[in-house]
């Protein structure tokens, strides 16, 4: 390889690094994006250079294909869909490490086993398993996800043992392949315990879990792309591989921290089915219910609002009618910010980018640490559609299975209207103590039909 | 590969996952979906594998199959994931 295509590469790294870097500021992230996507266009015609230009029509017809479906698929997909889109993007890429390392296989095994040398075949299997796991254990979450396949957990005894089974026959077969690297029957065998695993580990882990889920296999899909890397010899490929893959785990990291629970126990899955026994013993919740007349006067009457969103908010497309809520209060010179737990929605900052879509400015967007302790000082807190992260159970409650989990103070506010379509349970399936407070309100209905009449009777009070 | 190739390669790995851990840690949660989705289109550089392994000369060999297949997915990962991170951040605005 030359030297020119070795420096085009090394710029293309460096255009990564910096993209992310800039992705640490709101203000500078768009134009970290680009930083990156020129990285990334320096690295494919550097690439393109080594190619034969025989194989260049069947190379543009396969961008073509592929940048065109890309392209239609990220200019149409709604906001609310992006943790599905991530997921099977995810899926996407494992898949592309796993037929490279594949491609690469047979391309060697072709002109001899001897050139097959043990680093090779040790990036090989590694990528095939890698690749292969992310691939079925992203399409399975995106099923998930869109509900395509219920998002309860699917355990079955022995789970955990089959489990293992399945990585100790991959071992096994691995070293076998070491000692007869052309028996396609043994790679045949790798491919399908690793496509098998990747389904095996996603099917017991909860919908609430998701967040976790696609954060993993991000970090999943790059690691696959590093271990491609070491099939080539690509530095690049290393360097970006190993950029996403720290990625993932840093937002898998925080995620479970949110959740106060270890990956372990996520990864072990069966949450939110073991639970709904657990602790609920206490009386009946009593709630007491506010019309859109009296909430839109509290509105009126209220200093500060602080607004929760969960995932309902976007299972209801109420963001917009939200701003127009804000645009109602910021009229009156009410100070209306909105409180963000790290694990609202379906993956990380899900929440952030819908509200940032209903062109609310992202300075009113306020992480869970740095709110906290303005709640008690808040006139009304609004909760669209989340629930477990507003849960008091998580201080109060050592029985609750989502005790020790971080939570947005809501219930210390002066006044709390909850926007709820139904008494219906949150993802981890358990009650709402909140919602029986004396100064807890429920506004029942659809959020976005219901804050639309409370605009209009702010309206018309004005 | 030799054993010193192969460290280099292990150096190069080691280096750029601290770096990404330093990095990706300053990104503030308000991000964490565009720095999901950018992460993804990132990881679309398996293209350039993808690119290599087409390069195979004719249609019998199964390396080249599975080379177009790898570049059609890859693009679709590295195309769809900017274009849909650039469509993420242009909303985000400060009032």
């Amino acid at each position: 390889m030359s030297i020119a295509i070795e420096i085009a590469y090394l710029i293309a790294s460096i255009l990564f690094i910096t993209g992310i870097k800039l992705l640490g500021k709101t203000k500078d992230a768009r134009r970290g994006n680009v930083l990156s996507a020129i990285g990334m266009l320096i690295a494919i015609v550097a690439t393109l250079l080594t190619i034969n230009v025989l194989t260049f029509v069947e190379i543009f017809v396969c961008i073509l294909i592929g940048g065109a479906i890309g392209l239609f698929y990220a200019t149409r997909v709604a906001m609310t869909k992006i943790p599905e889109m991530v997921a099977l993007f995810n899926g996407f890429g494992g898949l592309a490490s796993f037929a490279v390392a594949l491609s690469d296989y047979f391309l060697k095994s072709e002109i001899s086993a001897a050139s097959l040398d043990a680093v090779n075949l040790t990036s090989i299997i590694l990528s095939v398993l890698i690749g292969g796991v992310t691939f079925t254990g992203s399409m399975i979450a995106y099923l998930k996800l869109d509900g395509k396949v219920s998002g309860q957990p699917i355990t079955f005894s022995g789970q955990h043992l089959l489990n293992l089974a399945l990585l100790i026959a991959f071992v096994i077969t691995s070293v076998m392949v070491f000692l007869d690297p052309t028996n396609l029957i043994l790679i045949g065998i790798l491919v399908g315990i690793s496509l098998l695993l990747g389904i095996l580990t996603v099917i017991p882990i909860g919908g609430a879990d998701m967040p976790v889920v696609i954060s993993l296999l991000n970090s999943y899909s790059g690691m696959a792309a590093c271990a491609t890397g070491f099939i080539l010899s690509n530095n690049v490929l290393i360097v970006a591989g190993s950029l996403v893959g720290a990625s993932g785990i840093i937002l898998t990291q925080i995620m479970c921290k949110a959740m106060n629970r270890s990956l372990t126990n996520v990864l072990l899955g069966g949450f939110g089915q073991t639970v709904a026994t657990g602790g609920q013993d206490g009386p009946a919740i009593v709630v007491k219910e506010i019309g859109v007349e009296e909430t839109a006067m509290l509105f009126d009457a209220a200093s500060s609002v602080l607004v929760v969103p969960g995932y309902g908010m976007a299972v209801a497309q109420a963001q917009h009618v939200i701003r127009e809520l804000m645009e109602q209060c910021e009229k009156r010179n009410i100070d209306f910010r909105f409180a963000i737990h790290p694990v609202a929605g379906r993956m990380p900052g899900h929440m952030n980018v819908l509200l940032a879509e209903a062109n609310i400015s992202y300075d009113k967007l306020i992480e869970m640490e740095a709110i906290n302790d303005d709640f008690p000082n808040t006139d009304l807190v609004f909760i669209v559609g989340a629930n477990d992260v507003v849960n008091p159970a998580a201080r109060t409650n050592p029985q609750s299975p989502i005790y020790g989990m971080p939570i947005l103070n809501a219930d210390k506010a002066k006044t709390v209207i909850v926007s709820k379509r139904s008494m219906g349970k949150g993802y981890a399936g358990i009650e709402n103590e909140l919602f029986g407070y004396p100064n807890c309100l429920m506004l029942f209905g659809d959020a976005k039909q219901t804050i639309t009449k409370v605009v209009s009777e702010m309206k018309d009070m004005s | 590969m030799n054993a010193s190739a192969l460290l280099i390669l292990i150096y190069v790995l080691v280096l750029a996952s601290y770096l990404g851990f330093e990095l990706i840690s300053k990104v503030p949660p308000t991000l964490h979906t565009p720095l999901m989705s950018g992460s993804n289109a990132i990881s679309g550089i398996t293209i350039v594998g993808a690119l290599i392994a087409c390069n195979e000369m004719g249609y019998t060999s199964i390396a080249k199959w599975l080379g177009m297949f790898a570049l059609i997915l890859a693009t679709i990962n590295v195309v769809g994931g900017y274009a849909v991170t650039d469509r993420m951040l242009k909303m985000f605005k400060k009032k």
